[in-house]
């Protein structure tokens, strides 16, 4: 993938360079002051070595100047690496609202992948260039963290809780996923690959797979016949006076709990309600409902909300364009 | 030991028994016991290392399975870190040099002190008996769920090993803290006292401070695990993200609880080395409390992509870079002490030099690491591990050799090899860079940490510091070969072969079982070069 002498891993999305260039400002300062003060203490060393036995230096007490430059100087320089370092950070963390979503479940020793259309892959990713995407990523174990040094960009996976990392791909070719955080027994061995393709090939890689994975059809059609399968339906049905608050077009969305505070419906805060009902009960509604902790997949789980985030452009038919 | 009279009386051969050893309370001869213990604990760590370094100078795991290779590095980063970078300059020459050096007989507390090495070898104990029957696959961090759910080893043993050791760590530190502020000898004032005090000074507070954290952690780990209480693990209604706060609340100012006396070491030495006065005393001093006090708010770093807060990411960014400020004061400091001083090529000056390139490279590579932006990309990867060696084994190791050179006369009496102590010094610098700079351009490849196998194209990097690591080790046996040659070969040592100013090179070498014969008044700072006479009147 890469040559044996290569000081930098491939730059492959658009933040590679962003990375790179901060990385290098620093190293560059770092070089200069590491190559500074070993020259001068080499330099002092040589120049002012014992000659004699008795020899007594003139002593010097310190300076006050001296010591508030060589504070000040480094300190607007590492403030100057933090502005820089957090603008970067925020690009990286920050998911752009236009990236399409990606489904990634960890587990020792593997990576586990559906895209929205139901596809499915196992410790391979396939992306077009140019088009971005946001991985929402939860652990059915232990911690993992996943790393795509092409990318520039990783993300812990945490058991428990989504973890998302975005990217946008730049250049075709097949790129390192690694697993960062350890996990056991084969922490090594879970790896895998990026596959970076041009719109054609990607295109003809889709109409090369199975159009559907076992469970058959979309994520999101896949959560509907859950949502009936579990009977979330009975209660989550819409209707005024219907025992569970609607979902549909909720989604991003903020509604008002029962002590009065405001939540944003988010993955993380369905995946909580649906094994955790009664931790944020919306306004109005009683805590009638029980837990599915242990009835459902991590991937049930993501299939069911990809269909409540769908509802959203079914009922509110009118933001369609 | 009554034999007042006597000249040739001193603490080593005033009583030759076993027993007279193992119920001391002269912190002399329990700083020996240390020095034994942490080399054991060192020798074992670091075979370790050098047979994992084996597995990874091929690709494919091949030299032992993965789990070996999970258990090798676990037990590597636990005895290291906690049985021998711990209590290495703290315990073996702070506990030799810290009453010398305040012209006091013993510690506050000598039954304490005694107390706190059998805490330490029964912690070393128990984590050694969990070595040897099984091992123990989570890595020193211990992250959960992995060791509270996951691990089939014996997870509960360590966790006692560690949270036992842990009381010995405490009891050093309130030891040295009430010594330093009660046994001072008169005129001793606090800007009087040698920098290496105030070093251990800094340290015994984030001792005292830290370390029950730790102890509660792992506490807390142990009842997750023996009981299956929900704390850390979500399965059972925990949060893993928890015990990664806890678990760095302690572990990283236990990073300062390694430097910090090690910086102490290093400023004794360019003092006694260049004959000199250390440049701005009062701001290296200060610059030690500072690192103490800010060290404690810094350990979110190590969260950046935990799923912490963005916002707590920001916070805890800033303030990493803050405690590099006092740090650099210090590196500026002791460069400026040579500057037109009378610079001795001596074997100890040779391992501050080694200590201030190798923690040059190491401060500033983590002045990367603290940058968010790109602590995305390395964090868990090699980089990590090159920056932390550095500090750890570059800066701590190196100051603690150096130390150990220089009080050497002191402790045992009698003079090493010169020349053999320069091919050391020369040697685990040049092996030290071998091993550990390769790493650093491995981990910006992206190499993740504690990998058993690794893609093939990494393979010459991974050779290389491979080769490195055996450099490195050749140059960690040498000392062992030549001190203990000259404990009978050696010639003996006078009382002060260095012209050092400390108070501990007022005494006879080895010093008599009470240190100082005479009431010792002081009457001038440390470091009074060219202002005539000792630092005492």
């Amino acid at each position: 993938m890469s040559s044996p002498f290569a000081l930098f891993p491939e730059r492959a999305s658009t933040m590679a360079w962003s990375v790179d260039a901060l990385f290098l400002f620093i190293l560059w300062i770092s070089i200069f002051f590491t190559v500074g003060i070993s020259a001068a203490v080499v330099y002092f060393a040589i120049k002012y070595r014992r000659k004699h036995d008795d020899e007594v230096p003139v002593q010097i007490e310190g300076h006050l100047g001296l010591e508030i430059l060589w504070s000040v100087i480094p300190l607007i320089l590492m403030m100057v690496m933090f502005f820089w370092g957090t603008k970067v950070f925020l690009q990286l963390v920050v998911s752009p609202a236009d990236a399409t979503p990606i489904y990634v479940v960890g587990k020792q020793w593997m990576w586990k992948i559906q895209h929205p259309d139901g596809r499915r892959e196992i410790n391979e990713l396939h992306v077009p260039v140019g088009e971005k995407f946001r991985l929402i990523m939860t652990s059915e174990d232990v911690l993992h963290s996943f790393f795509v040094p092409a990318f520039r960009t990783k993300m812990d996976v945490v058991p428990g809780r989504y973890s998302s990392l975005w990217f946008e791909a730049t250049r075709e070719g097949v790129y390192h996923l690694f697993c960062a955080e350890y996990c056991g027994t084969s922490h090594s061995g879970m790896t895998g690959r990026v596959v970076v393709m041009s719109p054609a090939d990607y295109a003809k890689w889709l109409s090369g797979q199975a159009p559907a994975g076992p469970a058959g059809g979309a994520m999101a059609d896949v959560g509907a016949q859950l949502f009936t399968a579990k009977a979330c339906n009975t209660c989550h049905d819409g209707r005024p006076g219907a025992l569970g608050p609607p979902l549909a077009g909720t989604f991003g969305h903020s509604v008002t709990l029962a002590d009065g505070s405001e939540v944003v419906v988010d993955e993380g805060y369905i995946r909580e309600s649906i094994l955790n009902p009664q931790a944020k009960l919306v306004r109005g509604f009683q805590p009638v409902m029980p837990t599915y902790k242990g009835q459902l997949s991590e991937e049930e789980i993501l299939q069911l909300i990809t269909h409540i985030k769908s509802l959203k452009s079914v009922e509110a038919s009118g933001e369609k364009p | 030991m009554k034999e007042e009279s006597a000249a040739t009386v001193n603490y080593l051969n005033c009583d030759y028994s076993i027993r007279s050893w193992l119920l001391t309370v002269d912190h002399k001869r329990i700083g020996i016991m240390y020095l034994l213990a942490v080399t054991v604990f060192f020798l074992i760590g670091g075979i370790m290392a050098t047979l994992f370094r084996f597995e990874l100078s091929t690709a494919a795991g091949d030299l032992v399975t993965a789990e070996t290779y999970n258990k090798l590095f676990t037990l590597h980063g636990v005895v290291m870190v906690f049985f021998f970078l711990i209590p290495s300059v703290p315990a073996v020459l702070g506990n030799f040099v810290l009453p010398l050096a305040i012209g006091a007989k013993d510690v506050a507390f000598p039954k304490l002190n005694l107390l706190s090495w059998y805490v330490f070898m029964i912690g070393g104990g128990i984590t050694l008996f969990v070595a040897l029957t099984g091992g123990l696959d989570t890595g020193w961090t211990f992250y959960t769920p992995y060791s509270s759910t996951y691990a089939t080893t014996d997870v509960l043993s360590a966790a006692i090993g560690v949270f036992i050791t842990g009381f010995s760590s405490i009891l050093t530190g309130l030891n040295f803290l009430v010594t330093i502020h009660k046994m001072r000898a008169p005129g001793m004032t606090w800007m009087r006292m040698p920098l290496f005090v105030w070093a251990l000074y800094a340290t015994s507070l984030i001792m005292v401070l830290a370390t029950p954290v730790l102890a509660i952690t792992v506490a807390l780990l142990a009842v997750e695990r023996a009981t299956g209480i929900g704390i850390f693990d979500p399965a059972l209604g925990g949060d893993p993200v928890l015990f990664q706060h806890m678990f760095w609340f302690y572990s990283h100012p236990a990073v300062y609880i390694m430097i910090l006396p090690s910086m102490g070491v290093i400023s004794e030495l360019v003092a006694t080395f260049c004959r000199r006065r250390i440049f701005g005393y009062s701001f290296v001093a200060a610059s030690s409390i500072a690192i103490a006090v800010i060290g404690f708010f810094v350990w979110g770093h190590h969260l950046f992509l935990s799923t912490q807060s963005v916002y707590a990411g920001m916070v805890f960014s800033f303030l990493s870079f803050l405690v590099a400020v006092p740090s650099a004061v210090k590196t500026f400091n002791w460069t400026a002490t040579m500057y037109k001083s009378s610079v001795s090529w001596q074997s100890p000056m040779l391992y501050v030099m080694g200590f201030m390139g190798l923690f040059l490279v190491g401060g500033l590579t983590g002045v990367v690491l603290a940058t968010l932006g790109l602590d995305v990309h390395m964090h868990d990867t090699y980089f990590v591990v090159a920056h932390f060696h550095y500090i750890m084994v570059g800066g701590v190791l190196m100051g603690y050799l150096g130390g150990l050179h220089y009080w050497w006369p002191k402790i045992t009496g009698r003079m090493y090899s010169e020349a053999w102590a320069k091919v050391s010094a020369l040697l685990v610098f040049v092996g030290f860079n071998l091993t550990f700079m390769p790493q650093f351009i491995l981990g910006y490849l992206g190499m993740p940490r504690r990998y058993y196998a690794y893609p093939p194209e990494w393979q010459t990097l991974n050779v290389l510091s491979s080769a490195g690591a055996s450099v490195l080790g050749v140059g960690y046996l040498i000392p062992v070969i030549y001190l203990l040659w000259s404990l009978r070969h050696g010639k003996p040592a006078p009382a002060n072969p260095w012209g050092g100013k400390g108070l501990e090179w007022t005494i006879a070498s080895p010093p008599t079982p009470h240190n100082f014969e005479k009431p010792v008044i002081v009457t001038e700072g440390a470091y009074a070069y060219g202002e005539g006479g000792h630092g005492h009147g």
